[in-house]
């Protein structure tokens, strides 16, 4: 029993020595650390949070979500509005307002993942994976739209142009529809995206390391024996969604104080990121976490890599693609792994 | 004769159809406290649909499940299983990915609650807990002589231990009343037998009540003191073993001749 725990310790460990390791190596040479790179740190911790929190409805949960850029984008609105208000309107600028935005990005994005989650997650099926791609893209587009402004009389919204807000001469306006929320204070750095991505991962590793994660890995397992077992399906499945959409909330607040502007477009928050995320899950694991860290951080790192090749790039990509899921699921694989580290230990032929 | 003892669960002409085809019919049985009941009948019979009518699976179109005196017609898996009634399944279903430890402890949810803050920041609480749990698992792990085996994923084990790990599982969610549907199926004859000695530890050690399903009839006349037997959905015979084993109606249509 104690070699369970000891390994589990272990296993933890190496994921954030890993991390700690990576940043440290990064920080010491700065110097030397290309501008390509320097632009991908801050990325990199936001992926790997979403991939990391994707995980523990894909991988931990075993629900497909195909939506789960939406609540990155949540996150990065709600967040970048407040700073942007704080500075604008207030003139205060301090980490403090940045701690608050993280806490309220969580915050909204766990109402908008428990009330996406209720109705879905009463059902059998699939059916999270068409809501959520459905509210991804509603999202999206809505923010797209949107028009948001403040005067002293209060708070003004138009799905129309800006004019249509009415504002007063002392008005401001904080959502320009398509342009999105403009000049967005810099909070956002390496250090801090990784400290988040550690405080994430150890909520995570703690929350899978306990009775309310051991009952949604068993649900996952086996809903009907989890049922006869007294095990409420619709609380575990919905506890397990609420806290994954709240990170992609952190993960989007990460990635909004990274830019002076934040506009809701396809290419950052469309149908196509949300995949790019469950691949990063799925390559790297299904409950997995390190594995989902390392895809996310390499997926990210391969297109910008390979831009010499110009017009072959995402050839290449689907190609690279393609051998690491050879390599990582396909049993001959893990055997010839699995003979290369210890000699032994076969994969069991599945009963 | 049983008269003085305590009944655990009583069923009353118990009755569900799906579109037209009756799967059970007028069932009535009544076992008492510290049996071992055996529910025979050819396939089709109707023995797991009953099975599914007790846990709560399927709703009865009529009929009454006393349990300790309790109605539980018309309650939920979840709920029946609090109440007190814990199954084994025909085809092994396991928390695969599991360590067999972790199996019996996510049974023991109801037993060992922390709230899920007190385990990400791992509070006093949460250590306590999770060591009492531990303690009680490895003991019920080790009546069925599957301790050494606690760090092992559940689905590496071999059949008979996996079968051995689904009545720890349900015994750790303290059930007044234990289903097991079909527990010698796929098992050699030593294996059965040992399977036989465990049931009847189970029910020394626990003080359990017990309600199986079984086509193997060693293990029922083995250890089963009273029987039901189930054709087409009704009840055919019902009363002690010998009894019902002798029965004409019963040889012509399960035993043989």
């Amino acid at each position: 029993m104690n070699r369970l725990y000891n390994k589990k310790f272990i296993d933890k460990s190496i994921t954030f020595l890993m991390i700690i390791f990576l940043y440290v190596i990064i920080t010491l040479f700065d110097k030397n650390v290309s501008s390509l790179l320097r632009g991908l740190l801050v990325q990199f911790c936001v992926y790997s949070i979403m991939a990391v929190s994707l995980n523990l409805v894909v991988g931990i949960s075993g629900e497909l979500s195909l939506g789960h850029v939406g609540f990155m984008c949540i996150g990065a609105f709600v967040s970048a509005g407040f700073t942007t208000y704080m500075r604008s309107v207030l003139n205060v600028e301090s980490i403090f307002i940045f701690i608050i935005s993280i806490f309220l990005g969580a915050f909204v994005t766990a109402v908008f993942g428990f009330i996406v989650g209720i109705p879905v997650l009463r059902l059998k099926g699939d059916y999270l994976a068409i809501v959520t791609l459905a509210f991804g893209e509603i999202i999206k587009n809505i923010l797209n739209a949107i028009y948001l402004g403040f005067d002293s009389k209060g708070v003004h919204v138009s799905l129309k142009n800006e004019l249509q807000l009415g504002l007063e001469s002392d008005g401001y306006t904080l959502i320009k529809g398509p342009l999105g929320i403009t000049s967005i204070p810099h909070y956002s750095n390496f250090l801090i995206g990784v400290i988040l991505l550690l405080i994430v991962i150890f909520i995570i590793y703690n929350i899978i390391d306990q009775r309310t994660g051991r009952a949604i890995m068993a649900l996952r397992d086996n809903r009907i024996a989890g049922e006869s077992i007294g095990l409420n399906v619709t609380k575990y499945k919905l506890i397990a969604f609420t806290i994954s959409s709240a990170f992609a909330g952190v993960a989007g607040v990460l990635y909004a104080h990274n830019y002076n502007n934040l506009a809701a477009t396809g290419a950052k928050f469309g149908y196509n990121m949300s995949i790019m995320v469950l691949v990063f899950v799925v390559l790297g694991g299904m409950g997995n976490i390190r594995g989902s860290i390392i895809s996310a951080v390499i997926l990210t790192l391969l297109p910008e890599a390979l831009r010499s090749l110009q017009d072959y790039r995402m050839l290449m990509y689907a190609v690279v693609l393609i051998a690491v899921m050879i390599f990582t699921n396909a049993p001959a694989a893990i055997n010839f792994r699995k003979n290369l580290k210890f000699g032994k230990g076969k994969l069991k032929d599945e009963r | 004769m049983k008269d003085n003892k305590k009944v655990v669960l009583n069923v009353e002409s118990l009755s569900i159809s799906f579109g037209g085809l009756k799967a059970v019919s007028d069932f009535d049985i009544k076992i008492y406290k510290n049996e071992v009941y055996g529910l025979i009948g050819p396939n089709g019979a109707g023995k797991t649909t009953i099975f599914n009518l007790l846990t709560g699976v399927y709703r009865p179109d009529s009929g009454e499940i006393l349990l300790d005196g309790e109605n539980i017609v018309g309650k939920d898996c979840v709920q029946i299983n609090k109440i007190g009634i814990a199954r084994t399944f025909q085809n092994i279903r396991l928390f695969g990915k599991l360590s067999v430890l972790d199996n019996v402890k996510v049974a023991m949810h109801e037993s060992y609650k922390y709230n899920i803050l007190e385990g990400i920041f791992r509070l006093p609480n949460y250590y306590k807990k999770e060591k009492d749990m531990d303690e009680e698992a490895i003991k019920l792990l080790k009546v069925f002589g599957i301790d050494d085996l606690a760090d092992v994923i559940s689905t590496n084990l071999p059949y008979g231990k996996q079968r051995k790990l689904e009545i720890a599982r349900a015994l750790a969610t303290k059930p007044k009343l234990l289903l097991l549907d079909e527990p010698a199926a796929g098992m050699n004859e030593n294996e059965t037998k040992e399977l036989m000695n465990t049931i009847l530890k189970v029910r020394d050690e626990f003080d359990m009540t017990i309600l199986l399903i079984e086509h193997d009839m060693k293990l029922i006349k083995g250890i089963c003191e009273r029987i039901t037997v189930l054709n087409f959905g009704s009840v055919l015979a019902s009363g002690n073993l010998d009894d019902v084993l002798n029965n004409e109606e019963v040889i012509k249509a399960y035993l043989g001749a």
